[in-house]
């Protein structure tokens, strides 16, 4: 085992949480990610092997499903961001390689983004001042790209209403923290 | 001074005081006043001097569309100019000043160009300022904007906030009047997606102004009661103070909500405007109407006013400008504000119609076929002269002058995308065309239909239209009875009696007269009569002006207004503030901004960061006692030369590619050879563009037969993966590629120099063979280090030196450098920056930034036989084009100064020894110079004319930015090791 001491996505030993009235936003380095590319003409049996490990059939488009432990969003045409927590997952990518073998390709993608996690009745007003999704139209289980302060980002649906996660660039965290708060402080 | 000119009633709170300041007085007003009502319940008709001429102006309006009464409110850095006081809400402590005025409102000294108003007719710019032309920009312009203009700006930071946001909805509906609130209610009702919003900062817009029963309720009481049903439906968002500025591209409407311009400041950390985006499926116009003027001598004293603002004194903000007033119309609604005045007890003391068969509707003396032909009172009105219909004159004291000409239906936002309104001549005037924005429908005035009732059933109608469109029904509603009289107007633009100024475009003083001159002068299109006059320019964009402008145009062309036509409306609507479109997105935030996973560790250290793109890299780590830059980098170019040093490379863009067709999809983006790459091995790859010019370059390393990671450079890691995709998805999509971005998901240092194997032996688990024998030069592979943790290690050198790149998870990038600086103690290891990496670059003579810009091909970079022609690559074949291969094409090549103790400057240009320094002899020019601490020289990259075959050659480097001209000499770019020996070892 190695000792080399992880730092959160902002610069921190313990992932940061703020609350504010009505909304609580989170720092969460504790999930693990991958993609899943479906290889031209596998793709049946790619959505096979990655439902017979995941428990559940891959998301249409736009969708996030989940299972106990499992997720999987959809972020492109035959393609998929699979979500794990990273204490049971760090090798989330290899043990969905094992799985899809060479009907898909897998790319470790954990590190490349940060996850916050909104909670609250206001995340609608945060969020509305943030991007341009139809965020109070959107339904738990749902998930998008987006543009939010200049950055891509996923946006996923996680209870309808009043709780949501974004999933954004890794070296821009500080600036993504940074619009959540303020857009938090504005709003109240 | 008290409130002389307060009437009983309004909707104010007549028991609040609030305490104001205009120009250094103090006033006092109620809660729910505007600026502009409050000074007139103080008596102050005087607000503002005219553009131009400097002339004593008052308000002329009760709404957004105000010319006149522009004021600088707040003070400091708060100050904004430009503020119509008609529309500023006023609160405690507010504090405003008049604008365009020297010294004072009351005396101002540049009133002597209302002397010289001869001279300064329309056009007068262009005749007079025609020479030197030297003379403009430093003596005529700056002259010409001191003189004349608005309101100034504070040239302090606006220390407001401002935000921005998205909203969306079935049904945007644009004003709150009687029609928007039938629109509302219908579609709230009927369950669709509703933003009602309302520029004012109460609900209802014109009935607030009128005195007028909707069943057995006042107009107010029934729009509260909609309001306050609107309030409980969850699917209506209600957004008063919030202009829709705009209409834009497929449904979206820009508007600006002024959150705070009510309060003495905003609340810390929240912002005093947002611009919102609104995505609409449908939208509706319920704006309203604008009153216009008619125009005659002298109407523009402090006092005269559109007969409508006069009634939405008096019966929204119970105020009179005056106890004695008289009314200028030439239809029924003038009237209607001398009932609802002297029903406030105030005196009309005439009325006067142009109509000869004017209604008797007031109980007042009406002047039937008369018109008002001039004006007295220097700062404000005391008298009018009117021309009875029998020819004779009268004069008829008065405080205030109610003009009614009729009503502009309010289409600008159908305008927006270049529709054209067309013209009815039932109430001669402009209506919306059939070519607005897709989506918009228009009710109640805006459309002209100008009765309250004629507009809630508009407002309905045209709700239940829009909502049919979404498959939505709407229910049938109850709309309340109401008022239904006509305007019945008689058009009558101006009085054509009197040598004076009858004013047109009271914000940028153009008279009828300008008019005529531009008509005689042939600027007889619209748009030029726009230009030449400034009819219808800065804040208000004429809404009260253009009108009349048309009309005397028409007259003079002998065409219709119509045929004469409109200019083209554009966004915004009523002005917007630059800090409302920049959002939260200035300073520090103007962009993102991307952090190393060595930044904490690096701002420990006291690193000198710079901005490359968005992120922050080291660019040196200065030591204490060292004085200048240039003695850290030397030494932590001395330091990785002669021991090892540590540098972040984690910005370069790192690519997965994976697929059965990764190997041949990489072989067509790279102009070299790339399908034989052994698994385990790393290449150097140029990639061309279409045309030929190189485009970026990296390297690009083989995990397995099926998976590669390719690196860009940092600049370019967006561009080439969007290259990427194209090719994949357009250019390719039969073959199997998965790419994905990788670039954030991976810490990557550089560890580098003859100790480099020897510090990472001290880190890398055991198992793994780093030799030069098992892990030799250009090769990759996944490893373990510090007892478990998966990392990638590559063996390249871009400094030439024996190097490698090892990347793990980013969350453990803090911890490795902390480790590697840690074990390499023994070795002196240093941390370098990028000013060390890019001198010991250029040093090796590799290519960056500077010489793939965007001009050079691989043949100009020496790379030129790296072009394959046993295969196909994006732009191999346009490579080969005769212009791009010809004798004497620029070649990279390195240069030195003869005289060691001169300076290569980058950019400088390189001419024949004896030729002219000129463009024409130019042979080449530098692209990269550094100081060399290895070679105790300054040293640069140079493109030069045929340079491969010119080594040897001294020539002449000038550099007339900084006016050095120096002798060099040219040598291989392979300054240090040309052999490659080190990065071998």
């Amino acid at each position: 085992m190695h000792d080399l001491i992880p730092l959160s996505p902002l610069e921190a030993a313990a992932p940061r949480v703020e609350k504010y009235d009505g909304i609580r936003i989170s720092e969460c380095p504790d999930w693990a990610y991958a993609s899943l590319a479906a290889r031209q003409g596998q793709e049946k049996s790619c959505n096979q092997f990655a439902m017979d490990l995941l428990g559940f059939k891959l998301p249409d488009i736009g969708q996030i499903t989940h299972s106990n432990t499992l997720a999987a969003f959809w972020i492109g045409p035959h393609q998929w961001m699979i979500e794990a927590p990273y204490s049971s997952h760090e090798n989330l990518a290899a043990q969905i390689k094992r799985a899809v073998a060479d009907t898909g390709s897998v790319t470790e993608q954990t590190d490349g983004w940060v996850r916050f996690d909104l909670h609250g009745a206001r995340c609608h007003d945060v969020l509305e001042r943030l991007c341009n999704v139809d965020i109070r139209i959107m339904q738990q289980g749902q998930a998008t790209r987006t543009r939010l302060e200049h950055l891509g980002c996923f946006l996923i649906c996680r209870k309808t209403g009043s709780e949501f996660s974004i999933l954004g660039p890794r070296s821009s965290a500080e600036t993504l923290f940074h619009a959540l708060t303020t857009a938090a402080k504005a709003i109240l | 001074m008290t409130q002389i000119n307060r009437l009983a009633g309004g909707q104010i709170n007549q028991s609040s005081r609030v305490n104001f300041e205009f120009d250094g007085k103090s006033f006092q007003g109620h809660s729910g006043d505007t600026l502009a009502s409050a000074l007139l319940a103080n008596n102050v008709r005087l607000m503002g001097r005219s553009f131009k001429y400097h002339r004593p102006r008052g308000v002329l309006t009760a709404g957004s569309e105000e010319p006149n009464a522009l004021v600088e409110l707040r003070s400091g850095a708060y100050q904004e100019p430009n503020t119509r006081a008609t529309t500023a809400e006023l609160f405690d402590g507010l504090v405003a000043k008049s604008q365009n005025r020297f010294p004072s409102l009351k005396f101002d000294a540049m009133a002597i160009n209302d002397r010289f108003s001869n001279f300064l007719t329309a056009g007068f710019y262009y005749k007079t300022f025609m020479w030197p032309a030297a003379f403009w920009e430093k003596v005529y312009e700056p002259i010409i904007r001191k003189a004349a203009g608005l309101g100034s700006l504070s040239r302090q930071e606006d220390p407001d906030v401002y935000d921005k946001g998205f909203l969306h909805c079935d049904l945007l509906i644009i004003g709150s009047g009687p029609a928007g609130l039938a629109a509302a209610l219908s579609a709230g009702r009927a369950g669709a997606r509703v933003i009602l919003a309302e520029e004012d900062y109460v609900w209802g817009g014109r009935l607030n102004a009128e005195n007028i029963s909707m069943d057995d309720q006042s107009g107010v009481e029934w729009a509260a009661a909609v309001m306050a049903e609107l309030a409980t439906l969850p699917n209506v968002r209600c957004m008063s103070r919030t202009t829709i500025m705009g209409a834009f591209d497929h449904g979206i409407y820009g508007a600006v909500e002024r959150v705070a311009d009510h309060l003495n400041h905003s609340e810390n950390g929240k912002p005093r405007q947002i611009l919102w985006r609104i995505y609409t499926k449908k939208s509706l116009l319920c704006a309203g109407a604008i009153e216009r003027p008619i125009a005659f001598e002298n109407n523009d004293r402090p006092g005269i006013m559109l007969a409508g603002a006069m009634r939405s004194y008096a019966n929204r903000w119970a105020v009179t400008p005056a106890h004695t007033v008289a009314i200028f119309t030439n239809n029924d609604d003038g009237h209607r504000t001398a009932v609802d005045l002297m029903a406030k007890g105030v005196k009309v003391s005439a009325i006067i119609d142009t109509r000869p068969d004017a209604p008797k509707i007031a109980d007042c003396d009406l002047l039937s076929g008369a018109q008002v032909i001039d004006t007295s009172g220097r700062l404000g009105l005391r008298s009018i002269k009117v021309r009875l219909s029998d020819g004779s004159l009268r004069k008829i004291e008065c405080g205030a002058l109610g003009v009614s000409g009729g009503w502009n239906p309010n289409l600008h936002i159908t305008c927006h995308q270049r529709g054209r309104p067309v013209w009815d001549n039932q109430i001669a005037a402009f209506v919306p065309g059939p070519d607005g924005p897709a989506g918009l429908y228009v009710a109640g005035a805006a459309q002209g239909e100008f009765s309250t009732s004629a507009a809630l059933q508009t407002g309905h109608a045209q709700a239940a239209r829009a909502l049919l469109d979404m498959d939505i029904t709407a229910p049938q509603i109850q709309l309340p009875q109401t008022e239904c009289q006509e305007v019945n107007l008689t058009p009558f633009w101006y009085v054509n009696e009197g040598k004076g100024r009858a004013w047109l475009d009271q914000q940028n003083d153009v008279t009828v007269k300008d008019v005529k001159l531009a008509h005689q002068e042939n600027f007889r299109s619209v748009e030029h009569l726009k230009r030449y006059t400034t009819l219808g320019m800065a804040t208000d964009q004429g809404k009260t002006s253009n009108m009349g402008g048309l009309a005397i145009m028409a007259e003079l062309a002998g065409k219709s207004i119509p045929e004469v036509g409109t200019t083209i409306f554009r966004p915004p609507y009523t002005p917007v503030s630059i800090g409302a479109l920049g959002g939260r997105a200035r300073g520090k935030e103007f962009h993102p901004t991307r952090k190393t996973p060595s930044h904490k560790w690096s701002v420990e250290q006291g690193a000198v960061f710079v901005e490359t793109g968005n992120w922050l890299r080291a660019q040196w780590f200065p030591k204490d006692g060292e004085t200048t830059w240039r003695e850290t980098v030397d030494r932590e170019v001395r330091a990785v030369r002669g021991s090892v040093g540590i540098c972040d490379v984690t910005t370069l863009g790192k690519i997965d590619i994976q697929g059965t067709d990764a190997a041949q999809f990489i072989n067509k983006i790279y102009a070299n050879a790339f399908a034989k790459l052994p698994v385990g091995k790393v290449r150097y790859g140029l990639m061309l563009r279409e045309d030929g010019i190189a485009m970026d370059d990296g390297t690009t390393a083989r995990f397995a037969e099926d998976q590669f990671v390719m690196t860009t450079t940092t600049a370019n890691a967006v561009n080439v993966y969007r290259h990427l995709e194209f090719a994949r998805q357009c250019l390719w999509p039969d073959m199997d590629v998965q790419l994905i971005s990788t670039t954030e998901a991976w810490a990557q240092y550089a560890i580098t120099g003859p100790n480099s194997r020897k510090v990472l032996q001290k880190i890398v688990d055991p198992e793994f063979d780093i030799s030069n024998d098992g892990f030799g030069f250009m090769a990759c592979r996944e490893i373990t280090i510090c007892g478990g943790l998966r990392a990638r290690l590559f063996r390249i050198s871009f400094s030439g030196e024996l190097a490698y790149e090892l990347a793990v998870p980013t969350r453990y990038g803090d911890a490795l450098i902390r480790r590697l600086i840690d074990v390499g103690q023994e070795f002196d290891v240093v941390p370098y920056g990028t000013e060390a990496l890019g001198v010991m670059r250029i040093e090796k003579g590799h290519a960056a930034g500077n010489e793939l810009n965007g001009t050079t091909t691989a043949l100009n970079l020496g790379m030129g036989r790296m072009v394959s022609k046993k295969k196909d690559s994006i732009g191999s074949t346009l490579s080969e084009r005769e212009g791009l291969n010809t004798k004497d094409a620029l070649t990279l090549i390195g240069v030195k100064p003869i005289d060691i103790s001169e300076k290569i400057t980058a950019g400088g240009h390189l001419m024949t020894k004896g030729d002219p320094v000129d463009a024409a002899h130019g042979q080449g020019y530098v692209t990269s110079a550094a100081y060399s601490p290895v070679l105790n020289t300054s040293i640069g990259l140079a493109l030069v004319k045929n340079g491969a075959n010119r080594m040897g050659e001294t020539m002449v480097l000038v550099s007339p930015i900084t006016g050095t001209e120096i002798s060099v000499t040219l040598v291989s770019p392979h300054f240090v090791d040309p052999e490659g020996g080190r990065l071998r070892a």
